[in-house]
């Protein structure tokens, strides 16, 4: 019964948000943190609630699986579910100051809001054309989000952003009643049961790799990204690039390629090349930015290259390692775009060359640590994934990528130390940083430290291990259509 | 068969009209045919040449209805189309007020 507050808390919140109006002006952060909260703490839960009694499946409105649409909460998805809400959490815990410019936070929070139930949505749904339904959610949130600060370049990026995102969503649209016409069923489980393939079928395949690798900032169509991202206000671009590129690309990518229908090959090797070359192409175009977030930015679009490659080599070790550089990467990046913020706000310009090095203690140490854990730095949890995904490279046979993944991350290392030393120069005294602020910069500064301990083998066992087991057995997952109670 | 490639060939001419004109009207228009392609597409895979109406009454065989759930799907396309769409027009106008043109070749203030 745990599984609709995913998505009738955000949607509610949202809804009470609004409704208040101008009352509610000063309230509504406060509202909204405290939905993100809850949320966090049942996120949490879930993994208890799955050894207990197994994956969570909840029929909509109470009709048996075939008819309904299904809710259904397996390890991977609940891994996606604490993904999302600690970013969120944290997020809305910085907003709370940094938003305070703007008129209009109760729009702000309310948008907010209906990008959390889009994004749980996706994570948790069963069914595929759900999936379309939630991400269309998220988008028409985020598109409005990224035209926020309202400055011309902001419409404009965002114009871009939803253009780009309409031709993908009409795409995978495409590509569900393909994959309709073909099953005569839209539940994930009951295609996932009926054994069907992609693999033949290249048009499908290439509806749903074009559509959710857009939304993947995948190679030729990463050039969204740059923009997108940087012209939201920062705790949202921490949301974007740490969060909704991950659901709305890789989970749904793992999701459909290698859960619902049978793993082909020759997505493999369009992952497994795309990804590389978004690796490579997203680090040589960060070392030249000089705005800062729009490096950052070009920085996810390489990040989320390994990411792909991961996923594409499809043994268990690179899911392994694709999961685990998610989540470091989305606490790192979060935690970059928070700083980024305060980094906006106390020097009044995004450029590098123009940064005086006004920032505080506690904002340098902690780009410090992100930009550390990005680059591969022991004992950074981003060391232990980036290793994992070479690993796992040179394990399936691809030395040669794995090579590639090497160089490239020493690329990342050269260009977030030149960051660092145009972004803190020299150290003056900094501005006072708001308490809010600072909690949430310091707790993903130390969990940046903390994912690491996920190597250990007995949290490793407890946590990374059973979300790729539950991509790798798929007949679990198919088995589950019969299971509804 | 034919008709799953008119669905198709009008999807193409929505992407064309996307990313080939250069005012911003002209592409939300472009986004809008690819949207009813797809709806068209969806609603040929529920067709069956000689069924009714899916409505379940005394009499009535299931075997000669269309399929009833490609039309549900339909209905919701046509209202998310109509919020991204929404969105887009918004978006346009607040580029038209802050840019003064809708020709996408002036729109270039981010960066390269």
């Amino acid at each position: 019964m745990i599984a609709p507050y995913f998505v009738v808390i955000p949607l509610l919140t949202a809804f009470l948000i609004v409704i208040f109006g101008k009352k509610g002006e000063r309230i509504s952060g406060f509202v909204a943190l405290i939905a993100a909260f809850t949320l966090l703490v049942l996120s949490l839960m879930l993994f208890p609630v799955i050894d207990s009694e197994g994956t969570i499946v909840y029929e909509v409105s109470g009709w048996k699986i075939p008819y309904t649409i299904a809710l259904v909460i397996d390890y991977l998805s609940a891994f996606f579910v604490i993904m999302i809400s600690l970013i969120a959490a944290l997020s809305i815990m910085f907003s709370l100051k940094y938003m305070k410019k703007f008129t209009v936070n109760r729009g702000y929070y309310a948008l907010f809001m209906l990008l959390l139930a889009g994004l749980y949505g996706v994570a948790i749904t069963g069914d595929l054309f759900n999936l379309f339904v939630f991400m269309e959610i998220a988008l028409i949130a985020t598109y409005a989000l990224v035209a926020f600060q309202g400055e011309a370049e902001h419409y404009e990026a965002a114009f871009k952003y939803a253009i780009m995102g309409a031709i993908s969503s009409t795409l995978i649209l495409f590509g569900i009643g393909s994959a309709y016409s073909l099953t005569s069923t839209l539940t994930m489980m009951q295609i996932s049961s009926n054994a069907a393939t992609t693999g033949g079928i290249y048009l499908l395949s290439a509806f749903f790799l074009a559509g959710f690798g857009l939304k993947a900032a995948m190679f030729p169509l990463h050039s969204w990204l740059p923009d997108a991202h940087p012209s939201a206000p920062s705790p949202v671009s921490a949301m974007l690039s740490g969060v909704l590129i991950k659901v709305l690309g890789a989970y749904a990518i793992i999701r459909v390629f290698y859960i619902v229908f049978e793993p082909s090959a020759i997505v493999n090797e369009a992952l497994v090349v795309l990804g590389t070359i978004s690796m490579i192409v997203g680090a040589i175009m960060a070392i030249g930015q000089k705005d800062i977030k729009r490096m950052l930015g070009f920085s996810s679009v390489s990040q989320m290259g390994y990411i792909l490659f991961a996923i594409g080599l499809a043994t268990p070790l690179g899911f392994l390692a694709a999961l685990f550089h998610m989540i470091n990467h989305a606490i790192s990046k979060g935690l970059l775009f928070l700083d980024s913020g305060v980094v906006e706000e106390n020097e009044g310009t995004r450029n590098m060359e123009e940064m005086q090095g006004l920032s505080d203690s506690v904002t340098r140490t902690s780009t410090l640590m992100g930009a550390l854990s990005i680059a591969g730095i022991p004992p950074f949890g981003g060391f232990f994934s980036k290793l994992l995904i070479i690993v796992a490279a040179i394990a399936s046979g691809r030395l040669v990528y794995g090579l590639i993944g090497l160089v490239v991350g020493v690329m990342t290392l050269g260009y977030y130390l030149g960051m660092l030393r145009r972004t803190f120069r020299e150290k003056k005294t900094g501005s006072r940083l708001a308490f809010s602020i600072k909690v949430s910069l310091v707790i993903l500064a130390c969990l940046t430290l903390a994912t690491a301990l996920l190597m250990i083998p007995a949290l490793k066992e407890g946590f990374l291990d059973k979300a790729v087991e539950s991509i790798t057995n798929r007949e679990a997952y198919g088995l589950l259509f019969g299971a509804g109670d | 068969m034919n008709l799953y490639f008119l669905s198709f060939a009008l999807f193409l001419v929505g992407l064309y009209g996307v990313l080939t004109k250069r005012n911003i009207v002209k592409v939300i228009i472009g986004a809008a045919i690819m949207g009813y392609a797809v709806n068209l597409f969806l609603i040929m895979v529920a067709y069956k040449s000689g069924a009714t109406y899916p409505i379940l009454l005394p009499g009535q065989e299931p075997q000669l209805m269309v399929d009833p759930l490609p039309q549900a799907l339909v209905l919701t396309s046509i209202v998310i189309e109509l919020g991204v769409t929404a969105v887009l027009v918004a978006l346009a106008v607040k580029i038209h007020s802050k840019y003064g043109t809708l020709d996408l070749r002036k729109i270039r203030r981010l960066k390269e």
